[in-house]
């Protein structure tokens, strides 16, 4: 089980990392200092360790991080800065969708995936795009609430709460 | 932490054929890597080696091809829920696929690794069995195809060898005046294991009457299973309420549940014969509009 050097360009910097086999790309992100991704059921069940890969959201524990050499990334951290948030980061603060935080990374990047392909989305196909990622706090009212507000200030040409 | 293993990864189709003769039986494919990587950490697989299949390009084409639709076994079922190919020509496919797992996993779980996999709850399986789909392996001794329902042998149990690889899903192109359905009891409205699943198709000739019918379940039996003798009992007759009544008795009948923490065999067992009624009587209603 020789270690492989392999290159992942995580948040938009480009790292190349010496990995085992058996690692997965959760590990490897943790390993390099993006703990945003968050280690929760590691079998797929909780999406805390959601990750865009190549634009794609994935659970990053169900990837094996050879299988991602020479890929692109994109974690939660990624979104925005303290100082320039993603709308979806600042959406998630003001509403109040946060609680222990533990799921949140994951809700982001979920949340994320489905503006990027639904910029629109019903209050159902927003449940259903958070589906994979548990929350044992909120309830998950107001992370709905954060997406719809978040779907509004990134295309607020027509309003995401209304059905088509 | 994952138990070690060797990972292999190879360029091409034919040398992954290759490396999976040359460790076999000791040897795993992997793609999504949605059951194996949770299997191999549970210690339900302990592999020494392990072939990346997931990028191979021979593998990653939703086609037609003469008479049929051809899926390619890096098909992620994301894919198949965006294919233009198979809303036109396997919709009932596509909505299993929107019912499998949640958007996560399906943008890395395939159609061929569901299958694959041969859990009892695959929702591929119940409509590929409607269409009488093939699953298409290769080895580096050649290629051959076995139909879906030749291709289950038991709970996690199929007749693919350790040294073969599922190539890819085979499709006939459906005949006109061809309907299907397929519903989903889950305890949960998304990204839950079926109770019990189910699809159904009924194709009928110009006289109304039903020429084929093919009625598959999933999670009432070691594997998805046809009901064939309900199939048999509407084929040739008008769908009316009353045989529609009497296939789904049958399919109930043809069921072997177990009771599990999702819900008892006796459920499953009558839930089968509500959503197998309802579905026919969906069909028939569609296909005369």
């Amino acid at each position: 089980m020789e270690p492989k050097l392999i290159t992942l360009t995580v948040n938009g910097h480009t790292h190349h990392v010496a990995l085992k086999p058996n690692v997965t790309l959760l590990h490897a992100l943790r390993q390099m200092g993006y703990i945003d991704v968050k280690d929760g059921c590691e079998k797929g069940d909780c999406g805390a360790c959601a990750v865009l890969l190549n634009g794609r959201a994935v659970n990053s524990c169900l990837v094996l991080a050879w299988q991602a050499d020479g890929a692109e990334v994109l974690t939660a951290a990624g979104l925005g800065t303290a100082e320039h948030p993603h709308p979806l980061q600042e959406a998630f603060a003001d509403v109040g969708a946060v609680q222990c935080g533990y799921c949140t990374p994951g809700m982001l990047i979920a949340a994320k995936a489905l503006l990027d392909r639904t910029p629109y989305p019903t209050e159902e196909q927003i449940r259903e795009g958070i589906s994979g990622n548990l929350c044992r706090c909120t309830g998950y009212a107001k992370i709905i609430q954060a997406i719809q507000v978040a779907a509004e200030k990134i295309s607020p040409a027509a309003s995401p709460a209304k059905p088509e | 932490m994952l138990p070690e293993f060797e990972l292999l990864m190879p360029r091409t189709l034919p040398e992954a054929l290759e490396m999976l003769a040359e460790h076999a039986p000791d040897v795993m494919p992997v793609a999504g890597g949605t059951n194996l990587i949770p299997d191999m950490r549970s210690g339900r697989y302990r592999l020494r080696w392990v072939v990346n299949v997931a990028s191979l390009l021979e593998l990653q084409a939703i086609r037609r091809e003469d008479g049929w639709l051809v899926i390619g076994a890096g098909v992620t079922v994301a894919q198949v829920l965006d294919d233009p190919l198979v809303a036109q020509y396997a919709p009932v496919l596509r909505e299993a696929a929107a019912l499998l797992g949640n958007p996560l996993v399906r943008n890395r779980a395939t159609v061929a690794g569901n299958l694959a996999d041969a859990s009892p709850a695959a929702d591929m399986a119940p409509p590929l069995l409607a269409l009488d789909a093939e699953v298409e392996l290769a080895s580096n001794q050649g290629t051959r195809r076995v139909l879906l329902r030749d291709f289950f042998l038991g709970v996690r149990r199929t007749v693919r060898q350790p040294h073969e690889l599922v190539t890819g899903v085979r499709v006939p192109l459906p005949p006109p005046r061809s309907v299907t359905a397929f519903y989903k009891i889950g305890l949960r409205e998304a990204d839950a294991i079926a109770v019990a699943s189910g699809a159904v198709r009924m194709d009928r000739d110009e006289s109304g009457r039903c020429r084929l019918v093919r009625i598959a379940l999933g999670s009432v039996a070691p594997t998805p299973i046809r009901a064939c003798q309900a199939e048999a009992a509407l084929e040739g007759r008008l769908p009316e309420p009353e045989p529609i009544a009497e296939a789904a008795r049958l399919a109930a009948e043809a069921t072997r549940p177990i009771d599990d923490i999702r819900g008892s065999a006796t459920y499953r067992r009558h839930v089968t014969e509500v959503m197998v009624r309802r579905t026919l009587t969906e069909c028939a209603a569609r296909s005369t509009e």
